[in-house]
Formats: structure tokens, C-alpha cells, sequence
């Protein structure tokens, strides 16, 4: 098998798909990426540049860190301060600021808070550490809960008991439709993502777009991924179909990963979750089912979590809704930047306003 | 937080498969997958493997996308 990136990143084919793209002149076009690594590859790769004027494209609510209320970074920070605590997180919930201070600052002043790349690392701490408590903060959609099922899974086969969860992960059905539902919603096609659909399969996203009358691809991440997505809703658009097409068939099929799927059903159970900007959402989140509840940061801990209010001025729940663009924001550029971040947008190394102050 | 890089399996290791990501190995968990071979492609995330990749797929999709750029081209022409 060929390199896995190099075909996608083929020169002559990127030109000739960018080109395709910028000679649109039909009528204007808002198109929504949902994932936030899409936001990142968008970015990076320099797609806006080779967009016509007809066509925009705005970030959705699919950035897991963007969308974590800063309640969630008030309870890990209480248990950071603990001195039997250890402190697991994936690198980028680091920086998002709490109701007073971030996980940085607390780590700053002497917490036990260490960053892994996967929940699956956890394991070795709690063995290394039997007298401390490790607390992993489980955030993520549907890409990421399966490897977090299978750590409480392994944790429990192990009879791993210094191991708890602060559960706050979601699910990508229920925001998509409540943005669809906001009577301001104007979008005229969606970027699905690609890795959550690998998991969860591509059904659901076909039963939305024929029910909503939306156009859609399921899209992959490399450039040639994303300009493809885009001439797939272009054609779409300018056809009058509206359908979920999978542009990323080498590791999305129709049913998804069903081992995965299982894992999560295994451990995880849907719930209401509170959203950034969306408030809560019924059946968007994920809790641990009652027979892991022993591994139930919250429960463990008894810990409370405490409605916290925005920021001032932050006006990140309109960029997660793609109402406005980060530069709309009278926080961003001003006092609100990568060094100094204001709103979760901006920390997250996927946010929109991240994204769009980095590649300025 | 899709983030997912495309992994070449040189061993597999019970519930493990040590992967090559452009030269750098990794041990990552397997679970998830079935009937894994070593020299099976695999998109890695936090730490597992999501999915194997589909080389046939791969290559009709490649297809695609040249498709897409030509007709696109041909219909911005007879407008």
C-alpha cells in the first residue's frame, strides 16, 4: 500500500480539485464543518484560500474542548488541589480557564496533573501509584469514548480500584439537530466527520440529511479529503440533491465499527449534557452505566458542579453555533489570544478562534 | 478531536499492535479491530486503533476525486 498521506496530498490532484472549486459562480453557499479537526485541517491546509466568493465555510459545535463548560474545569480543578489526587487530561484541556483558574495555573502552583495521549495510559499511573487516586478527565465524541469504554473495561478486568472517570463526554446526533432546529440555522450543506462516523457508521447522518433536506459528506482529513467534501456539497447544492454521501469509504463503512459501538454501549449510557452555547442537550452525553458507577469520578469524590456563567464579553457560543465568525467577536485578537485566552475557542488547539488567530 | 493518523502494523502483540506512523513505532491497543494482520493499515487515535483502512477503497476514491474536479469543470464551462 501506497504512503497513506501522499495521494491525498497529491500536488496536481489538489490543483486541479481546488480549481474545479474556485471556478464556482453559482449562487452564495455557507457550508458547516462540525469536527474540530476538521476546523484544524481547514486551516492548515489553506482551503478558504482557494474558495470562491460564493462560497463560506463556518465551524460547528464539534470541538470537545470548545464545547466543555468551564463548571467541568471547576470540579477538575478542585480535584487537581487534592493531594492524593493524580490529575490525567489530554493536553488541550490544560489551558481552557475555569471560573478562576485553569488546570495550567494549578499545575503551576504544584498539582499532580499529567497529560497522556490516550485514557489507556491511566493504567500504567494507577499501577506505579497505588496510594494516590488517579482521576482521567474523560472528554470526547464518538472517536474517542470507545478507547475510554475499553480503559474501564481493562481497569475493571485488572481490579484496577484507584482509577475514577469525570465523565462529560457527547454525542454528535442530538447538537445537529438542535442547530437544525434554531429557526437562525442557514446552512446549506455539512462536512460530517469522518472519524466519528468510522465508529458510529454513516446511517444516522443519512436519515438527517433526507429528513432535513441538507446536503452532506462525510469527509476525511487530508486536503484532498476536504476539497473533495466540498465539490461533493457543491454538486449537491447546485443538483438539488440532499443526501449523505461517504467520501471517506477506506475506513468509514455503512455500519461503523460495531466492536467499538458495543464497547461503549457496554460501559457508557446516553444523558443530558450541557453543551457551551447549546445549554443542555437531552440524550447528547454519555455517564458511565450503574455497573461502573464505582468508577464515577463525581460520585467518588461527591463532587457538585456549579452552573458557572460566561466569560464577558466571550462570544464563543455563537461561533459554535457558525452564526459569527471569530473575528466578530470584540474579544478576539484584543484581549482575547492564544497566550491569554479568554473562551474555550481560543485554547483549544481545534477552536474556531484558535484556528482562524494562528493562520491569520 | 478527530485527530487520526494512518499506522502500518509490523507485530501484533495479543490485544497490541506495535504500528510504524512515517517511522516512529508505537504500541497501540487492537481491540476494537478484527482479523488484523500484520501489514494491515490501521487510523491510530488516542492511543487505539478506530478502523483498518481500506486500500481498494482508498484507490476508488482517489477516482473520485479526479471525477468530481472534471465535472465541476465541465459544468462552470456550459454556463
Amino acid at each position: 500500500m501506497s504512503n497513506q498521506f501522499t495521494d491525498f496530498r497529491d500536488a496536481a490532484l489538489l490543483h486541479s480539485m481546488a480549481e474545479a472549486l474556485s471556478n464556482y459562480a453559482g449562487r452564495p453557499l455557507t457550508f458547516m464543518e462540525v469536527c474540530g479537526t476538521h476546523t484544524m485541517s481547514i486551516m492548515r491546509y489553506g482551503i478558504k484560500g482557494v474558495l470562491p466568493p460564493a462560497i463560506r465555510l463556518v465551524s460547528g459545535p464539534g470541538c470537545p474542548v470548545c464545547v466543555t463548560e468551564s463548571s467541568y474545569i471547576d470540579m477538575a480543578v478542585e480535584l487537581a488541589k487534592r493531594p492524593d489526587v493524580i490529575l490525567a487530561t489530554f493536553g488541550d484541556l490544560l489551558r481552557v480557564p475555569g471560573s478562576r483558574e485553569s488546570l495550567q495555573t494549578c499545575k503551576s502552583a504544584g498539582a499532580d496533573v499529567r497529560l497522556v495521549y490516550s485514557p489507556l495510559d491511566t493504567l500504567a499511573i494507577c499501577h506505579d501509584h497505588p496510594e494516590k487516586q488517579v482521576v482521567f478527565l474523560s472528554i470526547g465524541f464518538e472517536t474517542t469514548t470507545p478507547v475510554t469504554a475499553l480503559t474501564v473495561l481493562k481497569a475493571q478486568a485488572s481490579g484496577i480500584r484507584n482509577l475514577s472517570f469525570l465523565v462529560a463526554n457527547k454525542t454528535m446526533p442530538r447538537v445537529l439537530e438542535a442547530l437544525v432546529a434554531d429557526h437562525d440555522f442557514r446552512i446549506d450543506g455539512f462536512l460530517f466527520p469522518g472519524h466519528v462516523c468510522a465508529i458510529t457508521g454513516s446511517r444516522f447522518y443519512e436519515e438527517f440529511c433526507r429528513r432535513y433536506t441538507i446536503p452532506g459528506v462525510i469527509a476525511g482529513f487530508e486536503p484532498a479529503d476536504i476539497l473533495g467534501g466540498l465539490l461533493g456539497l457543491v454538486a449537491q447544492a447546485s443538483e438539488e440533491r440532499a443526501e449523505a454521501e461517504t467520501y471517506y469509504a477506506r475506513v468509514v463503512r455503512r455500519e461503523g465499527n460495531e466492536q467499538a459501538q458495543q464497547a461503549t454501549a457496554d460501559v457508557f449510557t446516553p444523558c443530558a449534557a450541557n453543551w457551551r452555547g447549546f445549554g443542555t442537550i437531552p440524550g447528547s452525553g454519555l455517564q458511565l452505566q450503574e455497573a461502573y458507577a464505582a468508577f464515577d469520578a463525581k460520585r467518588r469524590f461527591a463532587l457538585t458542579e456549579v452552573e458557572a456563567r460566561e466569560p464577558a464579553g466571550c462570544r464563543c457560543s455563537e461561533i459554535l453555533k457558525g452564526r459569527i465568525d471569530p473575528t466578530a467577536c470584540p474579544l478576539f485578537g484584543t484581549v482575547c489570544l492564544p497566550t491569554s485566552p479568554v473562551g474555550a475557542c481560543m485554547v483549544s488547539s481545534e477552536g474556531a478562534c484558535a484556528a482562524y488567530y494562528r493562520y491569520r | 478531536m478527530c485527530l487520526a493518523v494512518p499506522g502500518k502494523v509490523i507485530r501484533i502483540e495479543n490485544t497490541n499492535a506495535v504500528v510504524d506512523v512515517l517511522g516512529v513505532t508505537r504500541s497501540i491497543a487492537v481491540d476494537l479491530i478484527r482479523d488484523l494482520q500484520v501489514g494491515d493499515y490501521l487510523m491510530v487515535h488516542a492511543g487505539y486503533a478506530i478502523e483498518k483502512i481500506d486500500e481498494e477503497e482508498a484507490v476508488r476514491t482517489l477516482e473520485l476525486y479526479r471525477e468530481l474536479g472534471a465535472v465541476l469543470e465541465e459544468q462552470q464551462d456550459v454556463e
